[in-house]
């Protein structure tokens, strides 16, 4: 026993042996200081608009306008103009809200989930990641408003007192979606305007001292009178930790609600157990190709390689390929229950998928999203960000088909063969579908030209000069 | 004449404002604070500040969403208006759960960012801190230290020249 007390004196050679000094990865490239970050990042908001945002804003907003035409046309006629009938009542609309919801969740999972990791690279991607979050649950919202029907009885999913003294039915997941995405597109919106408080400080301060009173005035009025006080950056760091604390209980629980959409169903394909975290994963997968189509355009045009480093898209990559590797893998699992089970209609349903009239999309969805994914174990993969950023496109391509699947061919065969039918998408619908990209676009636009694209004060924090120890530290 | 606020003085390296504010400290201030543009790590301790009270506040949010989306469930399928679905009993905190958990969420959000507010005493659109010189430095790249003249030790001549022996410079006198 006398060996492991605690006064026992360490072998004389471990003061001669020190570890091998292994760096870790740098952040941010050419050992740039604090004011160099801040001129790049409010440089962007405070130069010229450059020409090229014109052309794709405008391009954007043509885009933008086949949905409000698409939905026009739908509300002035009625929900029978998109595709939608027996058996197959639910398809692009619910296939569309799935797949932006999906991608809202790798801007979450960067925000919270990676801050709760501490994951220093997050700080470059998140404040772009968390727009794309925002954006994408606007798009999302749009289908299930529209597919009510009578859309200005919309309010009636929330629990308002009407005329008709009747209430929601709390039992249904239908219900259950409604607060977590409304939950979720809520707090999504408060966590990143946490995050840009400190930052718009510095743009009032700046616009201030430039004499430009009236930006001055309207990033003052957002800014809420930051001033960069110790203690209160003690109490919005709290703040934020607490908000990365519940957001990741969120961002798990919103997919997992969605999937239930379908799971709680009793439909051969849809009621497995399965869902929650197959759904999680591949809607992680999926925004993590989103945010990589975004960020590698936007590192190009803005010269940001200093900030965004081939660090930061090897993590990237890597994130990808983990979850779609997990996506890929649930596949395999769906179909061995589906044997397993031994339950017939379970498996009809999966050979169904595979060979029967809707194995063209079955076979997109797998080689989208389980071969795609695997070229990101190569690191000359990695490196070639042309060829990453094609990569991040059939990823997305994938996952939209990979909703498709799941719910058009489950619908399409049911249990009577004499209801059996094929589903094709009307113009209206692709119309509407189309021009979410110009909506998102849009917005996004207007996110990189009036919102500082990294969150300065976050990336401030990574680099060896914010180190109050300075070279001491060990 | 205006009252005077304070005295700023800037320091250029987060080591340099790191030691600087343990002598503050130590020297027995109150009514100061540390202006950074980022959070430097483990300030808080360097200034003797208290862990923050955001939690609590955030715990009450959390416990009243809950509570609310249980009790809003209760209310309105079992007792205003009694809905018979599938047979399944009125009331049953299985199936109310889902919806209470992401109201927990929610106001767990609220309170936490109300909470940082009102404890920050924000929105605050003037402050005599905001009178600084190279006020743009402020929240870029130097650290400083503001003592307020409201502090006991205060006095205008000495605190200049604390602030300059423990390495301060541009000081100035900031007005109320």
């Amino acid at each position: 026993m006398s060996s492991h007390t605690s006064d026992h004196s360490a072998p004389a050679i471990l003061a001669e042996v020190k570890p091998i000094p292994l760096p870790r990865a740098e952040l941010v490239h050419n050992n740039r200081d604090f004011k160099w970050i801040t001129d790049k990042i409010c440089g962007i908001v405070e130069g010229p608009t450059p020409t090229w945002w014109w052309w794709c804003f405008c391009l954007a907003v043509l885009v933008a306008s086949f949905t409000v035409a698409g939905i026009t046309y739908l509300v002035g006629t009625g929900v029978g103009v998109w595709g939608h009938a027996n058996p197959v009542n639910w398809a692009w609309d619910i296939v569309n809200f799935v797949f932006w919801i999906g991608i809202g969740h790798a801007g979450t999972l960067i925000s919270a989930i990676l801050c709760l990791l501490r994951q220093k690279w997050r700080t470059s991607i998140n404040r772009a990641a968390e727009a794309m979050t925002i954006f994408a649950v606007v798009c999302a919202g749009i289908f299930p408003v529209f597919h009510v029907g009578r859309v200005w009885l919309a309010w009636y999913l929330f629990p308002i007192p009407n005329s008709n003294y009747i209430w929601q039915n709390f039992r249904s997941p239908l219900e259950w979606d409604v607060f977590a995405v409304s939950t979720y597109g809520t707090v999504s919106v408060l966590f990143w305007y946490v995050g840009l408080i400190p930052d718009l400080g510095t743009l009032r301060d700046r616009f201030t001292a430039a004499g430009n009173l009236l930006k001055a005035r309207i990033y003052g009025f957002f800014a809420m009178g930051w001033r960069g006080s110790n203690r209160h950056w003690s109490n919005y760091e709290m703040a934020y930790l607490i908000l990365a604390g519940i957001s990741t209980p969120l961002v798990l629980s919103v997919h997992t609600i969605v999937s239930f959409d379908f799971a709680v169903s009793l439909l051969p394909g849809w009621h497995t157990t399965i869902f929650p975290p197959y759904f999680v994963a591949g809607a992680i997968f999926s925004g993590f190709g989103m945010v990589m189509t975004l960020m590698l355009p936007l590192r190009a045009i803005f010269r940001l390689e200093d900030l965004i480093t081939q660090y930061h898209i090897d993590c990237m990559c890597k994130i990808t390929l983990a979850t779609g590797t997990m996506v890929g893998y649930a596949y395999s699992v769906e179909f061995f229950v589906a044997w397993y089970s031994a339950n017939p209609y379970e498996g009809f349903a999966f050979i169904n998928r595979a060979f029967g009239h809707y194995a063209w999309a079955y076979w997109i969805m797998v080689s989208c999203n389980v071969i795609t994914p695997q070229f990101f174990w190569f690191k000359w993969v990695r490196e070639n960000t042309w060829f990453v950023w094609v990569l991040s496109i059939v990823v997305n391509v994938g996952m939209w088909f990979e909703r498709f699947v799941i719910i058009v061919t489950s619908l399409a065969r049911d249990f009577l063969p004499s209801s059996w039918g094929y589903y094709s998408p009307s113009i209206v619908e692709i119309f509407t579908f189309f021009g979410t990209f110009g909506v998102f676009s849009t917005l996004f636009l207007l996110f990189i030209r009036f919102v500082p694209i990294m969150p300065m004060s976050e990336v401030k924090c990574v680099i060896p000069q914010a180190d109050p120890h300075g070279k001491d530290h060990h | 004449m205006k009252k005077t606020y304070g005295i700023i003085a800037a320091f250029e390296t987060t080591p340099a404002l790191y030691h600087a504010c343990e002598q503050v400290r130590d020297a027995g201030f109150k009514q100061w604070d540390a202006i950074t543009p980022f959070p430097v790590h483990g300030l808080d301790a360097a200034m003797g500040i208290r862990r923050s009270k955001v939690p609590r506040i955030s715990i009450c949010g959390g416990i009243v969403g809950f509570c609310t989306g249980m009790s809003m469930i209760w209310w309105t399928g079992a007792v205003d208006y009694k809905l018979i679905v599938g047979g399944k009993p009125l009331f049953s905190p299985l199936f109310a759960f889902p919806v209470s958990y992401e109201l927990t969420i929610l106001f767990t959000a609220f309170a936490t960012i109300i909470g940082m507010f009102v404890l920050n005493g924000l929105p605050m659109h003037y402050h005599p801190v905001q009178k600084a010189p190279n006020l743009t430095r402020l929240l870029d790249d130097r650290f400083h230290i503001v003592i307020e003249a409201n502090d006991p030790k205060y006095n205008a001549a000495t605190t200049r020249a604390f602030l300059e022996q423990i390495g301060g410079t541009d000081i100035a006198e900031l007005e109320e």
